[in-house]
């Protein structure tokens, strides 16, 4: 670290120059809630620039859900890939999405550990600010991973009755639940200790609630002890929800249950998530 | 009187069956530098996340300039800045991004937090590695890109945690020299630290902590004088010679020697009443009076008591290496 060594002798504080930052300045009123969540969002940004790799789980994860699925179910489920298809994409872009949330967790679980965590926790801001930034962050990459799978469906033969404005009406209805749901991960990235039982947690939780839903089959070919699960099981609320959508055929009952639960888990998890934040 | 910075009251946080602090009353005027000295697991740290609002006191009582820790909260962190034992920025982040990113969170438009960046940048000797992620900076560079971030909002007290714990020398005066000018301009100081020599250095006030309670407080001329101004450790070229030099030193000093599990090497205290050049002159005489009575001496140092002296002599016994 040649560079490093050198800037280091050469450096001689300066009581002159020290001094002009250390002149109080009249200081800035505090910044808003909206003002103080957008800076962590661009925090999170720039994480995603320094570590592009981190984009992999976003990219390639679900273009190999779909690519799996469709080819491994399509032939025996709906006679064909293509027809199968047009009944998986949906669902299978909210299992990607709502699996990718778990990362918001192991996230907050790796922070907590460093010392900035401290620096931002002693900030007189919004307590929320810092966890929404991980969120915002968040959705970006739920974006562009409903945007590959989007696009890799319509390459495959995905074709939405919706049109353009189904499709990204499904889209925005997945990322509004996948916000919500993840301040469940910002509650156990606080609480656990380590990130490995963030991740052991998510896949607990995440496993039972993709499968176990209208995913991949409908519902009524199920057993009905199992069909009381499914049908309670919020996933598949999204996923008819989203189906809906994209079909151009809006089911406004699910369309309210996935709106419903989403303020819930904002009202349950956030609160829970910022006491655990304040007691740290 | 002068206006507190910090004052505490039977100040206690408990983990599980430990005691981290236990009982502490503090009182730190504004305008100094204020050193918390202790080892490893005295409290220090605990202490310093309480006064930061970190963590919850579980009893007593603190305020930092009037302002209750707990109920006041958002007062008080307006009023203050942390730099930890660890670093306390993005290390993904480069140098610049976490200075804006600071500045903005403290409330600074994008073009204003962009300045305030460079102008830090600038003050710290940083400017050439703005543009690097931290986590390729050298520990000195870290050090001070803390500091940097501590300082953006200009707070009127400062906590550094053992600011200078694993730093190279250089890197270690650096961080002095910016403590102390950094007090010049108005910002109280507190600082925790390991090492007398630092206290004593840059510390108007210390207080000793052991085990979550003070022990002494005072400024370091009363300190070191409570403890004796330091030991002189001498090296004889022959074992046998031990007895007499032992008897010799004690007579010179009137100081109780101790024998080093060395068997050539003895070791002094000096009471110097506190002030190190009579403490050099009380060594050299004795060292003199050893040459007279003919024994040998290979090598001999002049040391300013060490932390665990410290702890010898108030505590009766050393200071103790347990995880915090």
């Amino acid at each position: 670290m040649s560079t490093a060594t050198e800037t280091t002798t050469t450096y001689a504080p300066a009581a002159e120059i020290l001094g002009t930052v250390l002149a109080p300045g009249a200081k800035p009123p505090r910044p808003s809630a909206w003002s103080a969540s957008m800076t962590f969002g661009w925090r999170a940004m720039l994480k995603i620039k320094h570590v592009p790799e981190q984009l992999f789980d976003v990219t390639a994860f679900p273009l190999m859900m779909t690519l799996m699925f469709t080819y491994l179910f399509g032939g025996a489920l709906a006679g064909s890939p293509t027809e199968y298809l047009q009944y998986l994409l949906p669902g299978i872009m909210v299992t990607s999405v709502v699996m990718i949330t778990m990362y918001t967790g192991v996230e907050v679980n790796k922070d907590i550990e460093k010392g900035v965590f401290d620096r931002f926790r002693t900030l007189p801001i919004w307590r929320p600010s810092t966890m929404i930034g991980y969120l915002l962050g968040d959705i970006l990459r739920y974006t562009m991973a409903s945007t590959v799978i989007l696009l890799v469906g319509l390459v495959l033969g995905f074709r939405p009755q919706g049109g353009l404005a189904g499709a990204v009406g499904g889209i925005l209805l997945l990322l509004g639940f996948s916000f919500a749901f993840s301040w469940i991960w910002t509650m156990f990235g606080l609480m656990l200790r380590s990130e490995k039982s963030v991740m052991g947690i998510s896949m607990l939780v995440l496993m039972p609630l993709t499968f176990l839903s209208n995913v991949y089959v409908q519902p009524a070919t199920m057993p009905g002890w199992l069909q009381v699960f499914v049908n309670a099981n919020p996933i598949t609320h999204l996923v008819a929800s989203v189906r809906s959508l994209m079909a151009g055929t809006p089911d406004l009952g699910e369309l309210t249950w996935v709106l419903v639960a989403s303020v819930l888990l904002i009202a349950v998890f956030g609160t829970l998530t910022m006491r655990l934040y304040n007691r740290k | 009187m002068p206006d507190l910075a910090i004052q505490t009251s039977g100040l206690v946080k408990v983990f599980g069956d430990t005691r981290a602090v236990d009982g502490l009353d503090l009182a730190v005027p504004a305008g100094a530098v204020y050193g918390v000295l202790g080892p490893n697991g005295a409290g220090k740290t605990t202490a310093v996340r309480m006064l930061a609002t970190l963590l919850r006191p579980d009893g007593g009582e603190a305020t930092v300039f009037g302002h209750d820790v707990v109920r006041e909260a958002d007062a008080v962190r307006s009023r203050v800045s942390l730099t930890g034992q660890y670093a306390s920025v993005d290390e993904e982040m480069t140098g610049a991004e976490n200075l804006i990113l600071l500045g903005r969170l403290l409330g600074h438009r994008r073009p204003a937090a962009k300045e305030r960046a460079a102008q830090l940048l600038e003050a710290f000797g940083l400017t050439e590695a703005a543009g690097r992620q931290v986590k390729t900076y050298s520990g000195g560079m870290r050090r001070r890109i803390d500091i940097a971030a501590s300082i953006l909002n200009t707070p009127e007290l400062l906590f550094l945690d053992e600011p200078t714990t694993g730093l190279d020398p250089r890197s270690r005066n650096q961080v002095w020299d910016i403590v102390r000018i950094v007090v010049a301009h108005g910002t109280t100081v507190l600082l925790t630290t390991q090492y007398l020599e630092e206290a004593d250095r840059l510390a108007n006030r210390i207080a000793v902590i052991d085990q979550g309670k003070l022990i002494a407080e005072g400024t370091p001329g009363e300190l070191k004088s409570s403890v004796g101004a330091g030991a002189v450790h001498v090296r004889l070229r022959d074992p046998a010679t031990r007895p007499d030099a032992e008897r010799v030193l004690a007579e010179a000093l009137d100081a109780t020697v101790y024998l080093d599990a060395d068997p050539v090497a003895l070791t002094a205290r000096i009471t110097g009443n506190g002030r190190e050049a009579a403490a050099a002159e009380q060594a050299s005489r004795a060292l003199a009076r050893l040459a007279e009575t003919g024994i040998v001496v290979d090598d001999f140092s002049l040391g300013q008591p060490s932390l665990d002296e410290v702890f010898l002599a108030l505590t009766d016994h050393p200071a103790t290496e347990e995880a915090a």
